[in-house]
């Protein structure tokens, strides 16, 4: 299948808060999507099938491995990626608490944890660190072990360090 | 949690938490890494790979796939150069270029499923992929041999029919047993003659993965006059520019390798895997080509750490000392020779003084992907085993474990069982460390909820850490910040840890210096980030060029007021007149003036570095098994190691715990699963399973200090040490916890259950 012979779809979607259209094969991933098309990279590919979490995404306030969802179903929906995280006036705190923390070492899995702890913090402010565990179950990470995350992500969370 | 024997106020900079320099661009999704290079022009390649373990390639058309519409180039076995027989030396790991460049493409078979046969570059990636579905191969099935017992059984399929053998200096062929080597000393007959108990036991390992989140990638632009840049994640760019000459029979100055950020390494990332196909391609095609794994082909065909078989003898008088001890280690090398068997066999006794001592390592060929170096590659395997027995011996002994190791600790000027004599090292320390941590003297509640068994165990491990050469430069910016260009790949936070000892040096807050990792016409030359040796060798490098920028301002303060630099000295960032205390200008002063004294300030340092004099390290775990389903959890975690010095103690710690995390995966979980037929049946992350945020708890740590007297400040390295004890750790705090001892990896929940019905049949 050659990409000339594919008829591409209109999108419209927000991403980080800018609206886009653009033209999309059938097939290409929303993690191929933000990658190659939008230019925006900072998204991850781990492994491509869902399970490792590195190209985490929000998508209309749900996180989603954004390999297994498709480009075309952005449309008409907002999408948020590591790099509408921080605004002008700063990094968001969880951005700093794992610089703080030191919860990064090679930091290719950092930008999917990122979003994806933002998303418990928006719906959870003060999560225990079971919860923050749990949550964060869907991320893999080799390089810490995780210590340093779930307490950058405590750090964070509005009440300090919470330990269940 | 640290132990040190000099007072932490001496220093200014190490010790102390900073920001790391690289943190920002890695926070906000801004730092570029290998598949994230974007290049003008820039087209995408895929290989096509071998579904068979060992087979001889008949044929290959590939005039489907070059006719097909979108596709630039197409190359298989035939376009790569013939290699040099020769041997480089990668760092970490040595190459012979030959069996290099066979492994990246094959050319009259194939050994080892996932093989690459065939490489194609397309406009995009698609149309690669669909292209390389349409290039017929065809094979000669062969039978392939998966673990060392079948390797070296009597008629066994031959792997390399080209491959002589070294049996303890004899020459074989017609053999996968590429090596066979003996280190002796003493009389170990009359050891265990002399022993009141000897314990013999054999240990099987599973080949496991490093696991690195980020796949092997390599983009590469061949220009029209022959030179070539290589962009991608490597742990050495030298090595990697190295070894990509050698494949591709050029000269080394043609090739520039631009190292990005990389995702992930442990031993995995110094090999060579796309860089000299991504080249090929784009000479073929005359555009920058971009290729990235997919992560099946990462576990099919990087990687792994060897699986082996180990048999440990140790025999002990009574009152505990260590009098005998032999080793038998049998590593699968993968599909070509170099396991890391040599390494097992230097850690194994390395924190026992015993005197009678015969270890014998093999390395065999099996149909695996080539094996690689994994976090302290090959020490995990032979202490897995080794500390297991020493277990046994000391409850057989009924000695507290800890105890036991220190009545049997070796110390400076004690010789390790390969031969070397240690210099300083922290092995008495650090047990002395974890017999007094909150953790071994806490009390263990012996049973868990809904009748789940705690147990407790404990197990040491060693790394000789690496030394190598490293090169940096330095410049002095008129704002009186420094300048920190390094070649050292940036894994784990060496920037920081780099930077910091040049800060420390300097008499500058950490932040005036500002490191930057760059390519290789950049920079002199710079081993493997490997080895745990970048944070002792670099940051030494780091330190010499600061002292020669130190001479410089020196001479420039001294011109200033008119004196010889002699008469001028330097202190915590001030530079002062010797004979009149008020006559003072700090380095920012200084640097405001260089301009006026004779312009740009620059510096080199570089080190061919002694080593980091080893790093002992002990974990203590304790775990709870589910009697009824045999699933092992791990509650409670203490990492204790030697790390002669600290320069950023949270990277110290998450070194510490990224290994121990690591080893849980490794003692647990993780596996090769392989058929017959020598596929991997489990090629995703979620049939390898590595360890989760709920699988692991907090890991408290204690890093001891005693300083490597090799380096200006006392650094031995952290990296690697830390992925050896968790495997027998666990192992014996399972035997704590249901009296039962297991002997082969991983402990998975079956083999839990296995083991307690073998009990209760045997009761």
């Amino acid at each position: 299948m050659v990409l000339d012979e594919v008829a591409k779809v209109r999108v419209s979607t927000m991403i980080n808060g800018a609206p886009m259209e653009l033209l999309l094969a059938p097939y290409q991933s929303l993690l191929g999507t933000l990658r190659d098309t939008v230019g925006l990279t900072g998204t991850k590919e781990g492994c491509n099938d869902g399970n490792c979490g590195a190209c985490t995404v929000n998508l209309d306030g749900r996180i989603v491995d954004s390999c297994m969802v498709l480009g075309v179903e952005a449309d008409g929906k907002r999408v948020e990626t590591i790099e509408g995280m921080a605004t002008p006036e700063g990094l968001h705190s969880l951005q700093q608490a794992f610089l703080e923390e030191a919860a990064l070492q090679c930091g290719v899995c950092t930008p999917g944890f990122l979003v994806s702890a933002k998303a418990l913090l928006d719906k959870e402010p003060r999560p225990s660190e079971a919860r923050i565990r749990l949550w964060l179950a869907g991320n893999l990470c080799r390089c810490t072990g995780y210590d340093k995350i779930v307490r950058a992500v405590q750090r964070a969370s509005e009440a300090g360090p919470e330990r269940s | 949690m640290t132990i040190t024997d000099k007072p932490a106020q001496e220093y200014q900079v190490i010790g102390t938490r900073p920001i790391r320099p690289d943190g920002l661009e890695k926070v906000t999704g801004q730092a570029i890494y290998g598949a994230d290079v974007r290049l003008p022009g820039m087209v995408h390649g895929t290989t096509l790979r071998s579904p068979h373990a060992h087979a001889r390639i008949i044929s290959i058309d590939t005039s489907k796939a070059t006719a097909m519409p979108g596709v630039l180039a197409v190359i298989t076995g035939a376009d790569m150069p013939v290699a040099e027989n020769a041997t480089v030396d990668m760092g970490e790991e040595e190459a012979n270029l030959n069996y290099a460049s066979d492994k990246l493409m094959a050319r009259s078979k194939v050994v080892y499923k996932g093989h690459p046969v065939a490489a194609v570059a397309a406009w995009d990636s698609n149309t690669a992929q669909e292209a390389a579905k349409l290039i017929e191969v065809e094979y000669g099935v062969l039978k392939p041999v998966i673990n060392v017992d079948a390797a070296l059984a009597p008629n066994a399929p031959i792997v390399h029919e080209d491959l002589v053998g070294d049996d303890l200096g004899e020459k074989v062929r017609s053999t996968n047993l590429a090596k066979h080597f003996r280190h002796e000393f003493g009389d170990v007959e009359a050891g265990f003659k002399a022993s009141s108990i000897v314990i013999e036991r054999e240990f099987n390992l599973a080949t496991v993965h490093q696991g690195y989140i980020e796949p092997q990638n390599a983009t590469a632009l061949w220009q029209s006059d022959g030179r070539v840049t290589i962009w991608t994640s490597t742990q050495g760019s030298f090595g990697a520019r190295r070894a990509t000459a050698g494949v591709l029979n050029m000269s080394e100055s043609k090739i520039k390798v631009v190292p990005c950020e990389i995702g992930g390494g442990f031993g995995g990332k110094i090999g060579i895997y796309l860089e000299p196909i991504a080249a090929l391609l784009s000479k073929k095609c005359g555009r920058p080509v971009q290729l990235i794994m997919d992560r099946q082909s990462v576990f099919d065909a990087t990687g792994p750490t060897p699986g082996a078989k180990v048999r440990i003898k140790l025999g002990a008088d009574d009152s505990g000392k260590l009098l005998a001890g032999t080793a038998d280690l049998r590593y699968e090398a993968g599909a070509y020779p170099g396991s890391a068997v040599g390494a097992g066999a230097m850690c194994v006794f390395a924190p026992y003084r015993i005197e009678n001592t015969r270890i014998d390592g093999y390395d065999v060929v099996v149909n695996k992907p080539k094996s690689s170096a994994y976090r302290a590659p090959g020490a995990t395997q032979s202490s897995y085993a080794m500390e297991s027995v020493v277990d046994e011996v000391s409850e057989a002994l009924r000695m507290d474990p800890l105890e036991f190791r220190l009545r049997n600790a070796t110390r400076e000027g004690d010789r390790r069982a390969d031969g070397p004599e240690f210099q300083r090292i922290g092995n008495i320390e650090v047990q002395q460390a974890a017999k007094e941590s909150p953790h071994w003297t806490s009390e263990l509640e012996r049973d868990g909820p809904d009748g789940r068994k705690r147990g407790r165990g404990v197990a040491t491990g060693f790394w000789f850490n690496g030394g190598m050469r490293s090169s940096v430069n330095m410049s002095v910016n008129n704002d009186g910040t420094v300048s920190l260009i390094e070649g050292s790949v940036d894994i784990g936070g060496t920037r920081a840890s780099i930077s910091m000892q040049a800060a420390e040096a300097l008499g500058l807050p950490a932040q005036d210096v500002r490191p930057t990792v760059v390519d290789t016409e950049s920079v002199g030359y710079n081993d493997v980030t490997g080895g745990s040796r970048t944070t002792n060798a670099s940051g030494h490098a780091a330190y010499n060029a600061a002292q020669e920028v130190i001479a410089k301002m020196t001479g420039r303060a001294a011109l200033l007021w008119d004196l010889k630099p002699e008469d001028v000295e330097f202190a915590e960032g001030v530079f002062s007149a010797k004979a009149d205390p008020e006559l003072k200008m700090t380095f920012k002063e200084v640097a405001a003036k260089l301009n006026e004294t004779g312009g740009p300030l620059n510096a080199t340092g570089s080190i061919q570095a002694r080593g980091g004099a080893g790093s002992f390290g002990t974990h203590i775990v304790d775990v709870e098994v589910d009697p009824d389903t045999g699933k092992v959890d791990i509650v409670r975690y203490t990492a204790v190691q030697d790390a002669g010095k600290a320069i950023h103690p949270a990277y110290v710690e998450g070194q510490m715990q990224g290994g121990a995390a690591q080893g849980i995966g490794w003692a647990l979980n993780e596996e090769y699963f392989m058929n017959d037929q020598g596929i991997m049946d489990n090629s995703t992350f979620l049939d390898y399973r590595m360890p989760t945020s709920l699988d692991v708890p907090m890991i408290e740590t204690i890093i001891v200090e005693v300083p490597n007297p090799n380096h200006p400040f006392g650094v031995r390295g952290v990296g690697e040490t830390s992925i050896i004890p968790p495997v027998p750790a666990i192992s014996n705090a399972i035997y704590d916890a249901l009296g039962v001892r297991l002997r082969q990896t991983p402990m998975k929940p079956s083999r839990v259950l296995d083991a307690l019905r073998d009990k209760q049949d045997s009761a």
